[in-house]
């Protein structure tokens, strides 16, 4: 070798030897998963007297999160350290590849935790867990900490979508009464917009990046009350396609309602204002009387309540109340309801007791009592719950009639349920034509 | 590098940073027929500009020292037909925080995460630009056109593979080269993180004041004995610390503001502010109004950095180091 | 170093400041040292280069907690470096130098910047479980309605962006300059820079907000309608205006920088030759487009080419105003979302057409350089 060819070359090789080196070096460990023997990026843990969370519930009610499980901390001489962000569903799958995940995360979307478990990321729930499980909690919601045929977690709160907020005086001046079936939901919405001479109903699907999610609820109540439970899973499992006559005719109804510009958006204008209202707003205007119904989860009555906001009463003879959007036959009993499954990336010691008892009905009734949240834990004990109507949503909960369904965007993966399914909505709203819509959430199914 | 260039006559850099000097003196007359230059119709234009660019922000502002209330119904501007004036935002955020971390506590992380990751970077690309700028090798373009592109890569690409690098370290074929910084829970990840994502531009800018250095100086050094250390470390740095201070600038407020790298790298207790704010608006954003305190507050530092480095400014980014 | 960073670690942030850069300034300052000694010859420098050359990589090797052998490794290399620095053609030393310069931020950038890039085009060959596809996400990509249309916005951000920035801050630079409170002036401009994206979007919202006609509008730009007798548009969600609503707060903030540069080059006009042109009786546009445009041109490349690469990479903006909903999406976003549901391979593919898109800045920019290194 020439002392010419050296300078000529010494640099750009130099250069491609250190890429090269860092390619091959870094390469040997971007395997997906670690078995559930310990290693991989679960990292299995340590037992060093404290365990980590990580989760999407933050400010007030991570701070009730906390106290829930404080005097178990004394008790048991483990520190849980608790961690939110509103970044979670991006972030974890980050850590968990990048092999910084935390011990124990809480899932708001079982979608997201079998996404992970069947890259091998989670531990497969401990014993202890599986059998808190199989003796609180229902098959169905099992079945959502299910991926496979194994167990990776427990449900932690829960949560029931569905509700339609009104205000008991109007109805009762007007003589109206709280429809029992879809159609009788339909005429009294017509029969609201002619005493009215205004539209009756009001709906805000802006949540920042997650803007169009309160229209997915609505679209998961029609599926589930039209087609019924096993199309609904179907539905959740891609065996039938966005594009099947069933979802079509489901989101048809739910725009018999929202695209009827006589019928929305009350207090702010068009059709299109659905979108631009921040979903937190409308409690606005249906505190102040503009708006007299509105399809919302059971969490909404914090912002009715809230003096800055709604501020209104919520209750069966207050200001503002609620009655589950009615099925299409009278009687009918399904609801759709969301929460959240506790998976852990650790199989310590540490942190089997600490997911054994989050899975506990000890916890659930110290969380509960805390007021704001409920389980569908059936140890729960039912005069925990203080607001009215978490008491109607944990009777629904813990009637063996009902058929409960988890919230499909939840369930479906992240790819479809937290992003083209909520911007599908959004599109839709501003008019895009629904058949053109499906298609175009149904392709952002993931690859296989 | 300028098209048009003075005669540049081989000084020394002492006799250079004179006359810069005696310039600084004889610019006054000069404003003088620069004044008269200005027309009318230009005053107008930038007093237009300088309107529209402060407006928005100044709704920011007013709207911070409003009730959530009137704020989601009224306008900013009706302030005098809505009166109402609350510090509640601000004590609101000044209180926000979660178990392990306070909002003074994450300003004081802000800091140490913002020094270190604008130093670091500002060094080794001075080091670097240096290099691709006075020393000849082949392939030297190619590989300074290759740092160049490298700005286009996404940091959301590279955050995995850092990731996987700080905690499970680097193995050639099963033997660990490097364990892992183990470094979860400290300073170390974020800063390397950053030094990493703003060499490329950093390069890129440095290296064009770098080398619009007149060759007559380095060569008058290189004559009197002093080698490329003692060149960069008496000359170079002297005449390039406009341009340095001036990227210093910039690179404070993207480190400061940053929250796509602080998610991922600072965790628990050493989050920074940008991180806590995010948080602080509730569980489902309802407390969005608190952010508006958040912005103003944090805004603070950069202003102030950016006024203590005024005069760098004044000197001129790409002044070079032999123009008025 | 894991030793060193663990020790500070346990320290208070504020103390930690300064340790931590008076540790890397003594490194610098050792690595500099031995820069200026290196071409010296004589036996005793030439023992000096041998004993770095193998003593560094061992350090290094050692600082990074590795295993003895590697460590072997690295003193072989190290000797093979001083062998190759030995025999230079520019004489003992030259490649000492050269490596002392580039190789810290050669070596960060290998690690967190070219092998993730080099991983990402390898990646957007496979799916997101890891099986190989070879052209399947790109087809996905380039048959998708929404996709394409992503592509297509963010062309327009790259088209629209850089050119506007600049010509506003240019424009700005030029007025204000040597007039009375230019510093003020400036900060007022500037500040847009200094405020986080969050903070931004927060201040755009005050500005777009729709209200229905008969409330009080809280949005400024409805507000102004409204005044002037129309009725109140949603600005973000009519496809394809509402990419301009966004683009303009892009615009807002980048004009801050366009401008702080420019008006430091513009300073750096020498005044002789505008005095010169004075005298030849031009007037101030003429001067302006005959001595200013051509004294700056460099930095007007350098400008327009930050802000080119800032637009091509826009995400904050577009995620916190609409997520991408309404047609609003761009490219980073996407990647985003398709990697944050596990979709690497889409969401590499994503990438790769991404650095396609900046090929002609990059090819552009290598000419220049080209160019600038004919006339020196």
């Amino acid at each position: 070798m020439s002392s010419i060819l050296h300078r000529r070359l010494a640099a750009p090789l130099a250069v491609f030897a250190i890429a090269g080196l860092a390619l091959s070096g870094c390469a040997v460990d971007e395997t997906n998963g670690g078995s559930a023997s310990g290693g991989g990026p679960g990292d299995a843990g340590t037992v060093d007297g404290v365990v980590t969370v990580y989760g999407t519930i933050a400010d007030t009610e991570a701070d009730l999160l906390e106290e829930s499980w404080a005097d178990w901390e004394e008790e048991n001489d483990i520190d849980i350290k608790y961690e939110s962000s509103k970044e979670f569903e991006a972030q974890i799958g980050i850590r968990a590849q990048g092999g910084s995940a935390p011990d124990i995360a809480i899932f708001p979307q079982p979608g997201l935790l079998s996404d992970l478990a069947s890259r091998n990321y989670i531990q497969p729930a401990p014993q202890e867990v599986a059998d808190n499980v199989a003796e609180y909690w229902s098959e169905d919601w099992a079945g959502y900490a299910t991926t496979g045929d194994t167990l990776y977690g427990a449900p932690l709160m829960a949560s029931v979508k569905g509700w339609v907020w009104y205000s008991p005086s109007e109805f009762a001046a007007n003589g109206w009464t709280e429809p029992t079936t879809w159609d009788e939901l339909l005429t009294l919405t017509q029969t609201m917009a002619e005493t009215k001479g205004k539209a009756p109903w009001c709906a805000g699907f802006g949540s920042e990046a997650a803007t169009g999610w309160p229209g997915t609820d609505w679209v998961e109540d029609l599926v589930l009350r039209q087609a019924g439970p096993e199309v609904y899973d179907q539905w959740v499992s891609h065996d039938i396609p966005f594009t099947d006559p069933a979802i079509q005719t489901a989101l048809d109804s739910v725009g018999e309602i929202l695209l009827n510009p006589e019928y929305v958006n009350a207090g702010y204008g068009g059709v299109e204002s659905i979108n631009t209202t921040t979903f937190q707003d409308v409690a606005r205007v249906l505190g102040n009387g503009e708006c007299s119904l509105h399809h919302q989860a059971s969490f909404y009555d914090g912002f009715i309540q809230d003096p800055e906001n709604g501020n209104a009463t919520v209750g069966p003879d207050a200001d503002i109340w609620a009655f589950m959007t009615p099925s299409i036959e009278a009687g009918g009993n399904a609801v759709v309801g969301g929460g959240e499954i506790v998976g852990a990336f650790s199989n310590d010691e540490e942190t089997v007791k600490v997911t054994e008892y989050l899975s506990s009905p000890e916890w659930a009734n110290s969380r509960v009592s805390l007021g704001g949240v409920l389980s569908a834990n059936s140890g729960l004990d039912p005069e925990s719950a203080e607001s009215p109507i978490l008491q109607e949503a944990i009777k629904i909960l813990q009637d063996p009639e009902t058929t409960f369904r988890f919230d499909a965007s939840d369930l479906m993966p992240g790819a479809v349920g937290s992003a083209a399914f909520f911007t599908g909505i959004v599109d839709w709203i501003n008019g895009k034509p629904s058949d053109e819509v499906l298609s175009q959430i149904d392709a952002a199914w993931p690859s296989e | 590098m300028s098209a048009v260039q003075p005669i540049d006559l081989p000084v020394d850099a002492e006799t250079r940073r004179q006359l810069r000097a005696g310039e600084a003196k004889v610019e006054a007359p000069v404003k003088r027929t620069k004044r008269r230059l200005t027309s009318r119709g230009a005053t107008i234009a930038s007093l237009i500009i300088a309107v529209l660019w402060t407006t928005p922000t100044l709704g920011l502002f007013i709207s911070s020292f409003r009730p959530a209330g009137l704020v989601t119904t009224t306008g900013w501007w009706t302030i005098f037909q809505n009166p109402g004036f609350t510090l509640d935002n601000y004590t609101d955020v000044l209180a926000a925080g979660n178990s392990t971390l306070n909002l003074a506590g994450s300003f004081i992380n802000s800091l140490a995460i913002t020094i270190p990751a604008t130093i670091f970077p500002l060094v080794f690309a001075s080091l670097a630009a240096y290099a691709f700028a006075w020393i000849d090798f082949r392939g030297k373009n190619w590989l300074f056109i290759g740092v160049f592109a490298l700005q286009v890569v996404p940091i959301q690409m590279a955050l995995v593979p850092l990731l996987s690098l700080f905690s499970r370290g680097f193995a050639i074929g099963g033997t660990q080269i490097f364990p892992g910084l183990n470094a979860g829970g400290s300073y170390a990840q974020v800063w390397i993180a950053h030094t990493i994502f703003a060499l490329p531009l950093a390069i890129f800018l440095l290296h064009n004041f770098i080398s619009e250095i007149p060759r007559e100086v380095i060569e008058a050094a290189r004559v009197d004995g002093a080698g490329q250390g003692q060149i960069f470390f008496r000359i170079v740095l002297p005449l390039t610390m406009p341009a340095i201070a001036s990227f210093a600038i910039f690179q404070f407020l993207w480190v400061w503001n940053d929250l796509l790298v602080a998610l991922i790298f600072a965790d628990g207790a050493v989050a920074p502010m940008t991180k806590l704010l995010a948080e602080i608006t509730g569980a489902r954003g309802q407390d969005w109004n608190l952010l508006t305190a958040g912005a103003f507050i944090s805004i603070l530092v950069p202003l102030i950095v950016f006024f203590a480095l005024q005069r760098f400014f004044v000197r001129g980014l790409l002044a070079g180091s032999t123009k008025g | 170093m894991s030793a060193f960073l663990a020790w500070i670690a346990q320290l208070p942030p504020l103390a930690q400041i300064p340790l931590v850069i008076i540790a890397f300034l003594i490194v610098v300052a050792l690595i500099l040292f031995f820069i200026e000694i290196a071409p010296r010859s004589g036996k005793l420098y030439t023992g000096i280069r041998f004993a770095v050359c193998i003593l560094a990589p061992l350090l290094v090797f050692l600082a990074l907690g590795s295993v003895a052998w590697a460590a072997a490794v690295a003193a072989v290399i190290g000797g093979v470096f001083f062998i190759l620095d030995y025999r230079s053609k520019e004489g003992g030393g030259y490649l000492f130098q050269l490596v002392g310069f580039l190789a810290p931020a050669i070596l960060l950038l290998a690690v967190g910047l070219i092998y993730p890039s080099i991983k990402t085009i390898f990646d957007s060959f496979y799916s997101g479980r890891g099986t190989y596809v070879g052209f399947n996400n790109f087809i996905w990509l380039f048959t998708q309605p929404s996709a394409v249309r992503t592509v297509i916005n963010t062309i327009v951000w790259v088209l629209f962006v850089p050119t506007l920035s600049t010509a506003f801050g240019l424009a700005y630079a030029v007025f204000i300059d040597k007039s009375r409170g230019e510093k003020f002036f400036k900060v007022l401009v500037f500040m847009p820079m200094a405020i986080s994206f969050v903070g931004a979007s927060i201040i755009w919202r005050f500005v777009y907000e729709i209200r229905p006609a008969d409330q009080p509008q809280i949005g400024l730009l409805n507000q102004l309608v409204v005044w002037f007798g129309g009725e109140p548009v949603s600005w973000l969600s009519n496809s394809p205006w509402n990419t301009f609503f966004l683009i303009v707060v892009l615009i807002w903030i980048q004009t801050g920088f366009a401008m702080v540069v420019l008006s430091a080059a513009i300073k750096g006009v020498p005044t002789e030759q505008i005095e010169a042109a004075e005298l030849d009786g031009t007037n101030a546009w003429q001067r302006f487009v005959n001595v200013t445009v051509p004294g700056i041109r460099p930095s007007l490349v350098v400008v327009l080419t930050t802000i080119s690469i800032a637009s091509l990479k826009v995400f904050d903006i577009v995620r916190t105003m609409t997520a991408g909903a309404n047609e609003t999406s761009v490219i980073a976003n996407e990647m985003y979302t398709q990697f944050k549901s596990f979709e690497s391979g889409r969401s590499a593919a994503f990438a790769v057409v991404l650095f396609l898109l900046v090929l002609p800045i990059v090819i552009y920019n290598a000419r220049q350089i080209k160019k600038q290194r004919e006339i020196r």
